[in-house]
């Protein structure tokens, strides 16, 4: 089997960052991208500076990938941001960018992977829900909202690339201790857990096992799936 | 400057690839007035598609400029660009021009 290609977004920190040094590990040949550089090295990594949602940047990363690779095999749309607020103090401009980056990023990305994917008439595509959606979680109105719609980009997604062999899921983490959630109050996390079947914080490696099972040959069947973790 | 009769050799090149999985009844024919959209088109719509996109990695591969051929304006101009070999031909110099100036 040649050397899979698999593209992380949002792989300077966190989930993403911890995905990389995991599958890089594994012997993955790993792409990166988040708006800033990265103070990691990694062996088979290479990381792009930019923004998910400008497109032109996005595009010119794509081509490179084309020209350095020729493939690309699995994409996971992991770069979002979140912000805690009530709905009536929520600025528009918090709204948009989180619009841009958790929804407009996720379709680019999907968009642009499938192109490439096609080309093989096969590709895995995972994308990043989130409990806060089912859970209805006050205060994240706007970030829930927005990873709904990634959950019906994956719905729908997974029924337009269907017949290029690209199988689209998503994984649903629940609170992770990251940057993402270190401005939330502690007593709403633990409110949060003890609504989980499973009350405990999640860990990196129940996300990449959530990854492993929609990445593996055998999962060719499994799309338009969002596996939310923890009993959610 | 990229020259329409350029564009019209990578269009072939797209023509070649989505030939070799399109059933024999539905070839197309490597000529500027293959309609590849539209009532006499032979393509259906993920064959338009297969097109498209194959056009756009040809370019790129070609002329190294990565551009997104289903442009808002393309797919809301009743005229659609994708209408014909040459008419594609004629819109991609316009995409490139806005990208340099974007
Ligand atoms: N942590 C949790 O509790 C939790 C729970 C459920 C779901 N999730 C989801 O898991 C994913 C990862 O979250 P995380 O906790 O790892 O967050 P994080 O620690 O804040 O890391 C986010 C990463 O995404 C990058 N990023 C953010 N906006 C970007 C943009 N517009 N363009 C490019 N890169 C961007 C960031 O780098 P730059 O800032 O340098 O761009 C960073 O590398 C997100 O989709 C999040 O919604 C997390």
């Amino acid at each position: 089997m040649p050397e899979q290609v698999m593209l992380i977004t949002g792989s300077g920190k966190g989930i993403g960052k911890y995905l990389a040094e995991y599958y890089s590990a594994k012997g993955y040949r790993v792409i990166g991208c988040s708006r800033s550089e990265v103070d990691f090295k990694l062996d088979n990594y290479r990381h792009f500076c930019l923004d998910v949602s400008d497109e032109k940047k996005v595009k010119e990363m794509f081509a490179e990938i084309n020209r350095s690779f020729g493939r690309l095999d699995i994409l996971v749309n992991n770069a979002g941001i979140a912000s805690m607020n009530h709905v009536l103090l929520t600025p528009l401009e918090t709204v948009h960018k989180i619009l841009n980056t958790n929804v407009v990023g996720t379709f680019l990305f999907c968009r642009e992977a499938a192109k490439l994917m096609r080309k093989n008439k096969s590709g895995r595509i995972v994308n990043f829900a989130t409990v806060a959606t089912p859970l209805k979680l006050e205060g994240e109105a706007i970030y829930a909202s927005s990873k709904a719609a990634v959950v019906s980009l994956t719905e729908v997604l997974a029924r337009e690339l269907a017949q290029f062999g690209i199988t689209v899921n998503a994984v649903g983490p629940t609170p992770v201790k990251t940057d993402l959630i270190r401005s939330v109050p502690p007593q709403k996390i633990e409110d949060l857990i003890r609504r989980q079947a499973i009350p405990r914080l999640g860990e990196f490696r129940d996300i990449s096992n959530v990854i492993d099972f929609f990445i593996r040959p055998e999962s060719d069947f499994v799309t338009g799936a969002v596996i939310y973790l923890g009993g959610v | 400057m990229i020259l329409k009769e350029q564009l019209i050799s990578v269009i072939y090149q797209a023509i070649d690839e989505v030939n070799a999985v399109l059933p024999p009844d539905q070839q197309l024919e490597k000529s500027i007035h293959t309609v590849l959209f539209g009532e006499s088109g032979k393509l259906d719509s993920l064959g338009l598609v297969n097109m498209i996109v194959t056009t756009e990695q040809k370019i790129e591969e070609n002329f190294g400029i990565a551009i997104t051929l289903a442009d808002e304006k393309a797919m809301s101009q009743r005229n659609s660009p994708f209408r014909t070999v040459e008419s594609l031909a004629e819109y991609i110099p316009q995409l490139i021009t806005e990208r340099q100036h974007a």
